[in-house]
């Protein structure tokens, strides 16, 4: 195609999209709507893959059946978050083993929140509420994105998300309602996951350099300061009801804007993190590849029973 | 800091450094009937070694919640795709084909129920 197609083409393409038409995998698309969306669906199926390990860590730990069983149905949902995503991106043309070759060797990113460790119960309870409740926040608008297969993914990633909130809120609202212990073990996990779960809505406005391509791609419809202030402000009266403290001195009702005010974020903790010095950055990773490779023999196992009964299933049939 | 890893115990892993790498698992289409009386419809694709396990991944990934009565799974290489480039001599010879719809017929006005 020439330079001068390729221009028309997408002219028409982005007319698509302004139209509310949908990208499916088999249209026309320009190499970097394309490339875009591999790195920000495959980085979205990474963090809820990684996503489950915080969590998981508590599992066998978790103080009641009733708690258990829903938590091992959130980790759950969370590992289908992350396989309706991977099959979502490779209808793009990338292989389920590049994407996690990117994962595995450092190269793709995910989700710097899953780089905090969760040291009490109570963590448990504020990433169902918080991280959860940021994450609805950031893919609600997703389920009319533009391209197909990302859409759809998302529609049924946030009908699920809902029950993920209100389990880890009933969590806190159970510790806040027990023993000054306990309470006290609420406010600690409040304090330890309030600022980087603002972080995760990105970098501000005047520092986000995706956003105008994004807002064209529908890829996001409001900015990550737009995100963010939402989160605060249907979370403060959450905390009201817990009766905990959110750690934020400048947090403050403006009637003015009709909303909270809050204090200066430590943007140099958030970017450590994404460059892999978070707590538990190197923890997380190791965690996956080992259970990548020591799954490989059960995987090689399957496959060759496989064939083995395919091949059986012929010589019966001839 | 890091987890906190108290109590647990540490289960026993089996290590594969070394083997070879044999062939990655297909892909599948899952197609998902959510109630009897609609038709399959797909939902979207998983890797599996064979059709069983096609099927049973497909139970656990996209009927967690009771979302289906019955499942089909194809491997997607079997699929064949009509191309989106050529949706101009697929398809539009319907469009200037009006008198298949009903409205195409001019009738009175007082013919009832037709
Ligand atoms: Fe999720
Ligand atoms: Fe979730």
């Amino acid at each position: 195609m020439s330079e001068k197609e390729v221009k028309n083409m997408e002219a028409i393409f982005d007319q698509k999209i302004a139209n509310d038409e949908k990208i499916e995998p088999k249209d026309w698309m320009p190499e970097k709507y394309r490339k875009t969306h591999i790195r920000q669906i495959s980085q979205h199926a990474h963090s809820e893959i990684v996503g489950m390990l915080p969590e998981g860590n508590w599992i066998t730990r978790a103080p009641s059946l009733r708690r258990k069983v829903a938590l091992l149905a959130k980790v759950q949902d969370e590992a289908g978050h992350g396989l309706y995503l991977y099959s979502a991106c490779e209808t793009l043309g990338i292989s389920r083993e590049e994407l996690y070759n990117q994962l595995h060797s450092g190269k793709a990113k995910y989700s710097s929140i899953f780089n905090y460790p969760t040291i009490t119960w109570a963590d448990i309870g504020a990433i169902g509420w918080l991280v959860d409740g940021a994450a609805i926040i950031n893919q609600v608008p997703l389920c009319s994105t533009s391209f197909g297969p990302y859409a759809r993914a998302m529609v049924r990633v946030c009908k699920e998300e809902s029950f993920h909130q209100r389990q880890g809120y009933e969590i806190m609202l159970t510790l806040c309602n027990g023993t000054p212990e306990q309470k006290e073990m609420a406010q600690d996990a409040l304090n330890r996951w309030w600022w980087p779960s603002l972080m995760m809505f990105g970098p501000t406005d005047d520092e986000s350099t995706h956003t105008e391509q994004s807002m064209k791609w529908k890829l996001k419809r409001k900015t990550n300061d737009e995100l963010r202030q939402q989160f605060i402000d249907q979370t403060v009266p959450q905390a009201e009801i817990l009766g905990i403290t959110i750690p934020d001195k400048d947090l403050k009702w403006n009637e003015e804007r009709g909303h909270y005010d809050f204090g200066k974020i430590d943007w140099d903790e958030f970017w450590q993190v994404v460059k892999g010095h978070g707590p538990c950055n190197k923890d997380r990773l190791e965690t996956r590849v080992n259970a990548w490779e020591e799954g490989e023999w059960v995987r090689d196992a399957a496959m060759v029973y496989a064939e083995k009964q395919a091949d059986r299933k012929v010589r019966k049939v001839s | 800091m890091s987890d906190n890893k108290e109590n647990k115990k540490k289960p026993a892993t089996h290590s594969s450094k070394g083997t070879t790498g044999k062939k990655n698992w297909p892909l599948w289409e899952i197609f998902v009937r959510s109630k009897n009386g609609l038709e399959h419809r797909h939902f979207g694709s998983l890797h599996a070694a064979d059709a069983d396990m096609a099927l049973e991944n497909a139970r656990d990934v996209y009927t967690r919640r009771n979302e289906g009565v019955s499942i089909w799974v194809v491997e997607s290489k079997n699929i064949t795709a009509s191309n989106p480039e050529h949706n101009g001599e697929m398809f539009e010879p319907a469009s200037d084909k009006v008198y298949r719809h009903p409205t195409f017929y001019d009738l009175p006005d007082d013919v009832k129920h037709m």
